[in-house]
């Protein structure tokens, strides 16, 4: 086999669950706070999944006090210790970028819920 | 012990350190090299250590080169190289020097034939500011003025000028080896080096 592609391979991270944009997640990340480890949590909408191997990546947005708030994952990255799927959601696009642009109402009448 | 090993570039790709950075890594296909010839300060007047590397079949070699190869053992090669060594009496022609040399977070520098851009412009090959797109510009990729008037009449030497570019040796010094898998016979490295994907490279140790 190529040796790039096994490389890639040996790194990725299988036991993540299939998520898709529009989906309500909870992502536990692994913090390094000097000798001292803890699990930080994001939670927010799936605006988009990046595809790839080693490279592939997800952007989850959230709300905070009324500044919205997005952030950029690698999906394979071993900082992140757990993802769980809070609500499924429906969308038409792969990327739902338009949800930047409306009021909470509305996003919540967009993501109709499975 | 040998202070290199000629090498395949095979890609990058990257991997995910413990603390999950993203580390950009070169996949070289490092040796195993066979000593075609070991020069002694007595016989040559300094030490080293021929090796060869990408066997070739031994009716494309010509035939000096082949009664050459043969002094080491059957194989042929497609690329030689010499390597300096302190105790050239340590190896005999026909070993195999392989990746073993390399262990990991060693330093190392890479050298090898850049990719060929061909006749290329000011702007690719000196890193020129580009002009106006737009507002009757007629100058979007242009050197501009390259030199004065009637004194001093000419244009100095060294004006940075179109031609040739790439395709030169170049060396990418202090690389950091980040893991090493022997039973592939490859190396990966931190970062980028010169040339193509399957382009030879020279992987020297530091500081030996």
């Amino acid at each position: 086999m190529n040796t790039i592609k096994q490389i890639e391979l040996e790194q990725l991270r299988m036991d993540l669950p299939d998520f898709e944009p529009g989906d309500t997640v909870r992502v536990h990340v692994r913090i390094h706070e000097g000798e001292k480890e803890r699990t930080q949590v994001f939670q927010g909408i799936v605006i988009a999944r990046k595809r790839g191997t080693v490279n592939a990546s997800f952007t989850v947005r959230k709300v905070s006090y009324g500044i919205g708030v997005e952030r950029i994952f690698p999906t394979h990255s071993p900082s992140i210790h757990k993802i769980e799927i809070v609500e499924k959601g429906r969308v038409r696009q792969s990327k739902i970028f338009y949800i930047r642009n409306l009021k909470e109402k509305a996003v919540r009448m967009k993501l109709r819920r499975k | 012990m040998c202070k290199g090993i000629l090498g395949k570039k095979l890609g990058m790709t990257s991997l995910f350190a413990n603390d999950g950075s993203y580390i950009p890594v070169t996949v070289i296909e490092a040796g195993p090299c066979i000593v075609t010839q070991i020069k002694t300060l007595a016989n040559d007047g300094y030490n080293a250590l021929q090796l060869g590397f990408s066997e070739k079949k031994k009716h494309r070699v010509n035939k000096p080169l082949a009664g050459h190869f043969e002094k080491a053992g059957e194989a042929c090669f497609a690329h030689l190289k010499e390597f300096k060594v302190n105790n050239p009496e340590e190896f005999t022609a026909g070993q195999a020097v392989t990746l073993d040399i390399f262990s990991v977070g060693d330093r190392i520098d890479v050298s090898g034939n850049s990719k060929g851009r061909g006749f290329s412009g000011v702007t690719k090959r000196h890193g020129f500011k580009l002009g106006n797109k737009t507002h009757g510009s007629h100058s979007y990729r242009e050197p501009g003025s390259i030199g004065q008037c009637a004194w001093p009449g000419k244009v100095f030497k060294g004006r940075k000028l179109p031609g040739r570019y790439g395709n030169t040796k170049n060396t990418i010094r202090n690389l950091q080896v980040v893991d090493i898998r022997p039973e592939q016979n490859v190396i990966l490295v931190k970062g980028a080096v010169p040339g193509p994907v399957n382009g030879r490279l020279e992987i020297k140790i530091r500081g030996i």
